[in-house]
């Protein structure tokens, strides 16, 4: 024990930070003029080696000694006398910090031990001391040398960022601040996360693919447009560019209903109620165009906008327009003076415009980020030209718009790029019932009718649908595919799938509302629908 | 643009003026892809062989160009060390980003300069083309890493100029800014032989 002791404070003593005036300095020396390493080492160890015999021999000395102060001349007995002494005057004030211990020349080798004990002690033989030491002395020469170009540097450096001598300009006619009220458009960017879908697990099967996928090519790439619209007689019109096409879901036929002359575009399209065969048409001239479309035959075409007509809703004989220009007119086909009621609705475009299923509200949402409620007027089957609510919680463009099917005054709207949230309220109450954050632009909503759900088409970033369970809105499954942005949907007349056209010129079929098979609940029609459905004359 | 001559030689004006227009596309990429301002108010331009997009704003564009025929002035009689690009949150007047665009003056060639009789640099202008798309691709990548401004934000421009030089009209002296917690971004360093732009972007960090 005492000779590890000993062997302790050796190795803790010789550590090379100190200046060593004997022996290993002379050798550094030697090597900085190139000499070998290798003799030079085997010296040291064996220097070394006889050093430690040395000390062994007198330990009992050196210890006392160390207790007391380094004056005591017996060191100088030792056979490397001017590296002891180096050792003593390095050793002492550590001792000092214990001044209880060093005041009492106790010669109790035992009560030094706790003090040694804690102690980090290097293994000496694994130390290449050569090494470092030359480690160390290069460090120094080149910190040295590099001493005035880091003065030189500082120098720079204060020149560069010292001001004082310099004054600080500005030109006083500043550049205005951003428009009031906008909305950093990066904000999708940094708080797009990936939304870990619900763990909830629906007992049903919703397949993850599209049944079938059809071209549509020159849709208008367009938030604030309706180009798709699913009849009850289950046939589809969708407006791509310039022109309507009619695409039989049943029997997948494709017929052309019209073209419009000029530059003009199809902006809106919307089936009349109940399954007949009229079809309105809003264009980018700012009328509405009525079609018969088994004759395939113009019936009329109704001005009152001055801009697009982006939106279009049918209550019985009444069709009702939403335009650029921020109004809604409303139309009864059947008189002459069509126009019955113009109301200033929006202050900015109007792309969601729906009648409530029992026709008795109609909601709106414009692009100045209001979702507006219109009872409708007494006797009529058109809106009073003042609102009910004017909803102000969403913080963009309000496109997605849907009624509830099954609970009366149930409503779900949904924000675009800035907004990105789903509200659902209650019209009876004003309230807002739930509201859920999707995480990216809502384009479209559209409501199960078999299920408490409904679905959401989105945009950036992983333009996807999304099935909501309704009422707690929690995820039901995410339906991935498109490549750009879903901007409409719609449900087919039997309610088991979803139409969904995406701004990469696809419609996609989903049949995520499929009724289970072994309740047996499915009506006859809807079957019928179903098996022409798998007719594949289009698929791409 | 810079006169080229015979021997791609950049006279003291011409080197003047490009620094200048890195700067106009520059803090107009800054405003653009820092979202400071709706982007349908800018417009692309083709420019040092990528698309920049450059504010259509009359005020900012009449803001960048008095701001910049002053400076391109004053940097030609080496009167200014720095321009700063500091954006504020109009709420608070907290300065919530800088970016520094240090200019630095260089000899540019000395023979030539010589046998011109006036101060003149042989870089090659495709050269130094190319060094400014390097710092301007880098701009635009920086918003992979700069916190997101999630306020009203507006800018203004500070330029750091000599003790010796004239204030003119409609210029006042301005406080230096600091920003709380900054981090430091050095972007890459571009030439002109005769100026050197260094552009070093701060910004709060949040965490």
């Amino acid at each position: 024990m005492a000779q590890f002791n000993y062997l302790n404070e050796i190795n803790s003593l010789a550590t090379m930070d100190g200046p060593i005036t004997r022996g290993p300095l002379q050798r550094w020396a030697k090597k900085s003029n190139s000499e070998n390493i290798n003799p030079l080492s085997t010296s040291f160890k064996n220097h070394s080696n006889i050093n430690l015999s040395s000390c062994n021999q007198s330990m009992q000395k050196l210890s006392i000694s160390a207790n007391q102060s380094c004056n005591n001349s017996v060191i100088s007995t030792n056979k490397t006398p001017t590296r002891n002494d180096n050792k003593k005057g390095k050793k002492t004030p550590s001792k000092n910090k214990s001044p209880g211990r060093s005041t009492t020349p106790t010669p109790n080798k035992a009560s030094k031990t706790p003090n040694k004990a804690d102690r980090f002690i290097p293994s000496r033989s694994n130390s290449n001391y050569d090494l470092c030491h030359y480690m160390m002395s290069r460090d120094d020469d080149r910190n040295e040398d590099s001493a005035p170009q880091s003065a030189a540097g500082e120098a720079i450096g204060r020149a560069l960022t010292d001001t004082e001598p310099g004054r600080l300009l500005q030109y006083t006619c500043k550049a205005p601040a951003a428009p009031e009220g906008y909305q950093n458009r990066l904000r999708v960017v940094y708080s797009q996360a990936k939304v870990p879908s619900s763990v909830k697990n629906t007992t049903r099967y919703i397949p993850q693919a599209p049944d079938r996928i059809l071209d549509a090519p020159d849709i208008l790439d367009d938030y604030y447009l309706n180009l798709v619209d699913w009849s009850a007689s289950n046939i589809l019109a969708v407006a791509l560019g310039n022109s309507v096409y009619l695409w039989n879901a049943g029997t997948g036929q494709i017929e052309q209903l019209c073209t419009l002359e000029g530059s003009e575009t199809v902006c809106s399209v919307q089936w009349v109620q109940g399954g007949g065969s009229h079809l309105a048409v809003g264009t980018s001239a700012a009328t509405v165009e009525l079609w018969d479309c088994e004759k395939i035959k113009r019936l009329r075409v109704m001005d009152g906008h001055t801009g697009r007509v982006g939106s279009l809703a049918w209550n019985m004989y009444i069709v009702s327009s939403g335009a650029r220009d921020g109004n809604i007119v409303h139309h009864d086909v059947r008189q002459r003076d069509h126009a019955v009621a113009t109301i200033h609705a929006h202050t900015q475009e109007i792309c969601g415009l729906k009648w409530s299923p029992d026709g008795k509200c109609l909601a709106s949402g414009g692009n100045d980020n209001l979702l507006n409620i219109w009872p409708i007027a007494q006797g009529q089957h058109y809106s009073q030209t003042q609102h009910l609510y004017s909803f102000n919680q969403h913080l963009a463009a309000v496109k997605g718009l849907a009624w509830c099917p099954w609970s009366a005054g149930i409503l779900a709207s949904g924000g675009g790029t800035a907004d990105r949230t789903i509200r659902i309220w209650n019209i009876k109450t004003g309230a807002n019932i739930n509201t859920v954050d999707t995480k990216s632009q809502v384009c479209s909503i559209v409501w199960s009718t078999h299920y408490k759900e409904l679905i959401s088409g989105h945009g950036y970033a992983n333009n996807q649908l999304v099935i909501w369970k309704y009422p707690v809105m929690s995820r039901v499954a995410e339906l991935n595919g498109h490549m750009a942005r879903v901007l409409h949907l719609a449900l087919s007349p039997d309610g088991t799938t979803v139409l969904s056209a995406g701004a990469d010129e696809t419609l996609r079929l989903w049949k995520c509302f499929m009724l289970d098979p072994s309740k047996k609940k499915e009506p006859t029609d809807s079957k019928a629908a179903k098996s022409l459905l798998n007719m594949n004359s289009l698929i791409r | 643009m810079s006169q080229q001559q015979t021997k791609n030689c950049i006279t003291l004006r011409g080197s003047a003026q490009i620094i200048c227009e890195y700067l106009k596309f520059a803090i107009n990429s800054v405003l653009f892809q820092r979202g400071l301002y709706p982007p349908q108010t800018f417009k692309a331009e083709q420019q040092y062989g990528i698309t920049l997009l450059i504010s259509e704003d009359a005020q900012i564009k009449s803001f960048l160009t008095n701001l910049l025929t002053q400076s391109e002035e004053w940097i030609l009689n080496k009167k200014v060390s720095k321009l700063s690009l500091i954006i504020i949150n109009v709420a608070n007047k907290e300065v919530l980003e800088c970016w520094d665009f240090n200019v630095q003056y260089e000899e540019g060639d000395a023979a030539l300069s010589k046998e011109k009789n006036e101060t003149v640099g042989s870089k090659d202008l495709k050269k130094i083309q190319h060094e400014i798309r390097d710092v301007m691709l880098q701009v635009a990548a920086t918003i992979s890493y700069l916190p997101f401004l999630d306020c009203r934000c507006s800018f203004d421009v500070l330029v750091h100029a000599k003790t010796d030089c004239d204030i003119p009209d409609k210029w006042a002296e301005a406080k230096p800014v600091e920003i709380a917690n900054a981090q430091n971004v050095q972007l890459k360093t571009f030439s002109t032989s005769l100026h050197k732009m260094e552009t070093v972007v701060s910004y709060k960090l949040v965490d």
